[in-house]
């Protein structure tokens, strides 16, 4: 499977170089949630510079670290970082390090279906932890009630309904949970596929989606992308300075800016549930993997290249593309660690 | 007679040794060649997956050994990795599906072949054989859109009401879940069927029937008791193949199982497959731990359908031979 996935990437980069005709051509692979914005951004670098062209294969997160970490790609993009364990993997295969390179943000949010509820709901993390839980199993529980004073919630049982397949935006969602509820962390945990306590599974964001409006009472979560994109309903959250914030790009900048100032030298952090009376919880960056040492200096300097142009010019991009621009403090970090590749 | 099987022996030796190379000019030999290489990797090619399947989950058979087959936690987050709910999924939609698809689309078969005039029976074929050829992602967006809401409206409520003491019908009605996966496969497994089966009914000889007639017969009679059971071997070859098709079928079937991985005696329940479980999470799997549960749920697949294969064989050996044995007697 490893060998026919590198022979397809070979066979890919060899047509890459053709048709960009003498071209550099560098390879990535990985998550699909910002492929949108990367695809858009290789586009307008190589109208820059003709003579690099950057080939992008979205994978999905895992696939992106496991094939930086296997060598078939120049680097790996991922919702996910790369724990220790794959960080020793990859130190003990290549003889050098990876570095993670937020590029920009996105949130999850959680979107229902209820008969009769117009209005946006409010959700506690007490409300999500237990629903997804399997504990508060009607609409008109206390725990959802209490923070929805105006809406008429029914007293039905909730149907609740997540990704099926393994997905960087279940491991948000999921991380989140494990944040807010010690239950969760203890039983569940955080991970692109746990063991889910109760619930229907929708094949991506389209087959969540298209679950909860066919299942009266449902709740699921999707990205804010999607969520605005097919204009569905979605609830705001209750953020760790107890204000309930509406999922927006400017709120989710709001919790990338409330983590930078305790953003660790490699960049990997998990921003949900973060500080600041404006931060909506549950957001992420998401990260380019790049290997710390190239053999090809062509390579290293077109790549350093464009993540400067990517952190700087390449941010304007971002809101017309419905992805959250990465707050100043981070971009400054970012430009710096830059020249920790060799 | 006696001049032939003399000859024969003595000639084969001689024909071999002499003409091999004037059989390898006349492209006798090279085509026996090339054709036995072609035959020959298949089972090579089965032979390696099987290699492949085994060493790939090298992990999971050392940690859990049997109990891999007998506990049902799937947590990739704790590693924990049991497959029952899979091969339960597995095997429960698959029956549900030949429970409906057998008797429908043999009955088809039997009026396209024997009752139908020949113009409706060949357009009606056409329609069939089309119907084998869809996509199956087009079979689970029907399935989504049209048998899921279905289900939740109107099937389900019904058989609740009208059978809800069985154990088979309880519990909420989601729309999704075993029965509509079931449903949805039924409606895949169909065509190929009443197709197999049209064929081989109509390949059987018209003096068959001639002669049931001729007994007295009525052309029900001579259909039911003279053709079919001519027929058995080719029809029951068809259910075979629909089930093959049943078992590896992704697609369609975790579009409307539910995703879910629980054992349940309702046919209401959502469940999981193997086939969707490892479509669904291969991509994502990190850890090798996780990703060779993933690839030892590929090889329990191919021994499920070995096994099935090897029944339906035996089965198959079984009823001809007393078939055999009744015209004998």
């Amino acid at each position: 499977m490893k060998r026919i996935a590198g022979m397809l990437l070979v066979v890919l980069a060899v047509a890459g170089v053709l048709w960009a005709d003498g071209a550099l051509s560098i390879n990535g692979a990985g998550a699909t949630f910002p492929y949108p914005m990367y695809s858009k951004w290789f586009d307008e670098y190589h109208k820059k510079n003709a003579n690099i062209a950057i080939n992008y294969q979205s994978i999905g997160s895992g696939g992106g670290i496991k094939q930086v970490t296997e060598g078939t790609v120049d680097f790996g993009a991922s919702d996910v970082t790369m724990n220790d364990e794959q960080l020793k993997a990859y130190q003990d295969k290549h003889g050098t390090g990876i570095l993670h390179f937020p590029t920009v943000l996105g949130a999850v949010v959680p979107t229902y279906n209820i008969a009769g509820v117009e209005a946006s709901l409010n959700f506690t993390p007490e409300a999500l932890a237990g629903i997804f839980l399997g504990k508060i199993t009607k609409w008109n529980d206390p725990a959802v009630a209490d923070a929805n004073k105006g809406a008429k919630l029914p007293a039905e049982d909730i149907v609740v309904v997540h990704r099926a397949e393994a997905s960087g935006t279940t491991f948000i969602w999921t991380d989140y949970l494990s944040k807010v509820s010690e239950e969760w962390k203890n039983t569940v945990g955080a991970g692109p596929a746990p063991k889910w306590p109760v619930g229907l599974g929708g094949k991506g964001n389209e087959g969540v989606t298209g679950t909860i409006k066919n299942t009266p009472n449902s709740i699921g979560y999707v990205e804010l992308i999607y969520a605005e994109s097919n204009k569905i309903p979605y609830g705001s959250v209750k953020n760790a300075s107890g204000v309930f914030v509406k999922p927006s790009l400017s709120a989710v900048s709001a919790a990338a800016a409330g983590a930078a100032k305790a953003m660790p030298d490699d960049f990997r952090v998990s921003i949900t549930n973060a500080p600041g009376k404006d931060s909506y919880p549950i957001s992420s960056f998401t990260w380019l993997l790049i290997p710390q040492k190239f053999s090809d200096a062509a390579k290293r300097d077109a790549i350093k290249g464009f993540l400067k142009w990517a952190l700087a010019d390449g941010q304007n991009y971002a809101e017309t593309l419905s992805y959250a621009k990465l707050p100043k403090e981070v971009v400054a970090k970012e430009v710096k660690a830059i020249n920790k590749i060799e | 007679m006696a001049t032939t099987t003399t000859t024969v022996p003595s000639a084969g030796p001689v024909a071999g040794s002499r003409s091999f190379l004037s059989r390898l000019r006349q492209g006798d030999e090279i085509a026996r060649l090339i054709t036995f290489l072609f035959a020959a990797s298949v089972v090579l090619v089965t032979l390696l997956l099987v290699l492949e399947l085994w060493q790939g989950s090298v992990l999971p058979r050392h940690k859990f050994g049997f109990n891999f087959f007998r506990t049902s936690v799937w947590d990739p987050i704790f590693e924990q990795f049991g497959a029952l709910p899979f091969i339960y999924g597995t095997l429960v939609t698959a029956a549900v599906s030949l429970l409906i698809a057998v008797p429908l689309g043999i009955g088809a078969a039997i009026f396209l072949a024997e009752l139908a005039p020949a113009r409706v029976s060949d357009t009606l074929e056409f329609f069939i054989d089309l119907l084998a050829a869809v996509p199956s992602v087009i079979y689970g967006l029907l399935g989504v859109f049209i048998v899921v809401p279905l289900m939740r409206q109107y099937l389900q409520p019904v058989l609740k009401h009208s059978l809800g003491f069985l154990p088979l019908f309880q519990g909420p009605a989601y729309g999704v879940g075993f029965l509509t996966a079931g449903i949805v496969l039924a409606i895949m497994v169909i065509p190929y069927i009443i197709s197999v089966s049209r064929e081989v009914l109509l390949s059987v000889p018209r003096d068959q029937r001639e002669a049931a007639l001729s007994l007295g017969s009525t052309r029900w009679e001579s259909t039911w008791k003279v053709v079919v059971p001519f027929a058995r071997n080719g029809i029951l070859g068809s259910i075979f193949l629909a089930l093959a098709r049943a078992l590896g079928e992704t697609m369609a079937v975790t579009m409307v199982i539910g995703n879910t991985p629980t054992i349940s005696a309702s046919l209401f329940s959502p469940g999981y497959s193997i086939a969707a479980v490892i479509a669904n999470e291969f991509t994502e799997a990190t850890g090798n731990l996780y990703l060779q549960s993933l690839i030892e749920l590929g090889l329990v697949l191919f021994i499920l359908t070995f096994i099935l294969n090897g029944v339906a064989r035996l089965l198959i050996v079984a009823t001809s031979q007393r078939g055999r044995g009744m015209g004998n007697a």
